[in-house]
């Protein structure tokens, strides 16, 4: 399945979950990572039981500050 | 302040602007804008401000100018090195336009001392570098009703929001909290490309002057985030969120505290 991660079209296995592609995708630190999908935030407690499907857009959100983590943490 | 000869002179490509005009640059002297931090964000902020003629600008920061912040921080000048950060920017400022009415105060911004300060401005910048400080001016311009820039920079990127309190989303109904003590690389590990944060900064000016003249539109309920490395800007639309601990609809925080301070061993823009 294709998903738009931060703008940009990726492909995936189906039946993916949030906490999956927080893995697969290599994401730096993904317990500080703020989720949206298809423009709503998800909880933390969703990222387990929320299976992606295909075309869904996902934005992970980064707190950014000098001396913060953030920076591009998506691989 | 008047718009005598001179003064239409030296405005004179802003005023020239349908938006702008003569009215319009009344209400920039007219403006008080607070600057916390004079660092990578504030230095392109106060610059531009001023330039503008945006009537005050308080500049608050309890930090010296260090030879690591040269990289970046553009109000100073090698020759400012070891002097006060506030101390240094009104220096500048007032060499670049005498209008302006400088209020430097070389302190740390504090939950017991914010409130008071922001209460003679109508616009804040948050140009700090830790999160303590960050979810300090949230929580103090939201309980205030002050709208504020926040913005944030690291390596190659940078994002801001503007944070219109009880209107749009604030830096807790994106991240209803700051991240643990140790959690983060340090300043120094992380890095930052000197461009990135006169890109950001700049931004932060252009969201005050916006909102002094009420044209436009705000990065209101939008995060713009900036790729430096791929010259690429996206935006993210971030609602309010019903359960925000400072804004929504039954707030846990209903006065201000200091949060743990994060830790950030470098000597940037930390007030």
């Amino acid at each position: 399945m294709e998903l738009v991660i931060n703008g940009e079209k990726k492909t995936y296995r189906n039946g993916l979950s949030v906490s999956e592609l927080l893995v697969e995708g290599k994401v730096e630190m993904p317990q500080y990572v703020s989720v949206q999908l298809n423009g709503a935030f998800l909880r933390r407690n969703e990222f387990d039981e929320r299976t992606l499907r295909d075309g869904d857009q996902v934005e992970f959100l980064y707190y950014m500050g000098g001396g913060s983590a953030g920076g591009d943490g998506w691989s | 302040m008047e718009l005598n000869v001179e003064r239409i002179e030296r405005y004179s490509r802003q005023i020239i602007l349908p938006e702008v005009g003569g009215e319009g640059q009344r209400k920039l002297f007219d403006a008080r804008v607070l600057l916390v931090g004079a660092g990578g964000l504030g230095s392109p902020a106060a610059l531009y401000l001023a330039a503008a003629g945006v009537g005050t600008l308080g500049i608050i920061d309890s930090d010296d100018v260090d030879l690591s912040n040269l990289g970046r921080q553009i109000i100073h000048t090698t020759a400012d090195v070891g002097r006060p950060k506030v101390e240094s920017a009104e220096d500048r400022i007032r060499a670049l336009n005498p209008d302006v009415r400088i209020r430097a105060l070389s302190e740390r911004a504090t939950a017991a001392t914010l409130p008071g300060i922001l209460a003679g401005y109508d616009f804040v910048i948050d140009g700090t570098d830790n999160f303590a400080s960050k979810y300090l001016i949230n929580d103090a311009c939201v309980l205030a009703g002050v709208p504020y820039s926040h913005a944030g920079i690291i390596r190659f990127q940078g994002q801001l929001l503007t944070v219109l309190p009880g209107r749009s989303a604030c830096l807790r109904c994106l991240f209803p909290s700051p991240p643990p003590e140790g959690a983060a690389p340090t300043c120094a590990q992380a890095g930052i490309l000197g461009p990135v944060a006169g890109v950001i900064g700049t931004l932060q000016a252009l969201e005050a002057a916006r909102w002094i003249l009420g044209i436009g539109d705000l990065l209101a309920g939008r995060l713009l985030i900036y790729d430096a490395l791929r010259a690429r800007f996206r935006e993210v639309a971030i609602p309010r969120d019903p359960r925000c601990p400072v804004c929504g609809e039954s707030p846990t925080i209903r006065e201000l505290r200091d949060e743990a301070p994060v830790a950030c061993p470098t000597r940037a823009a930390r007030v």
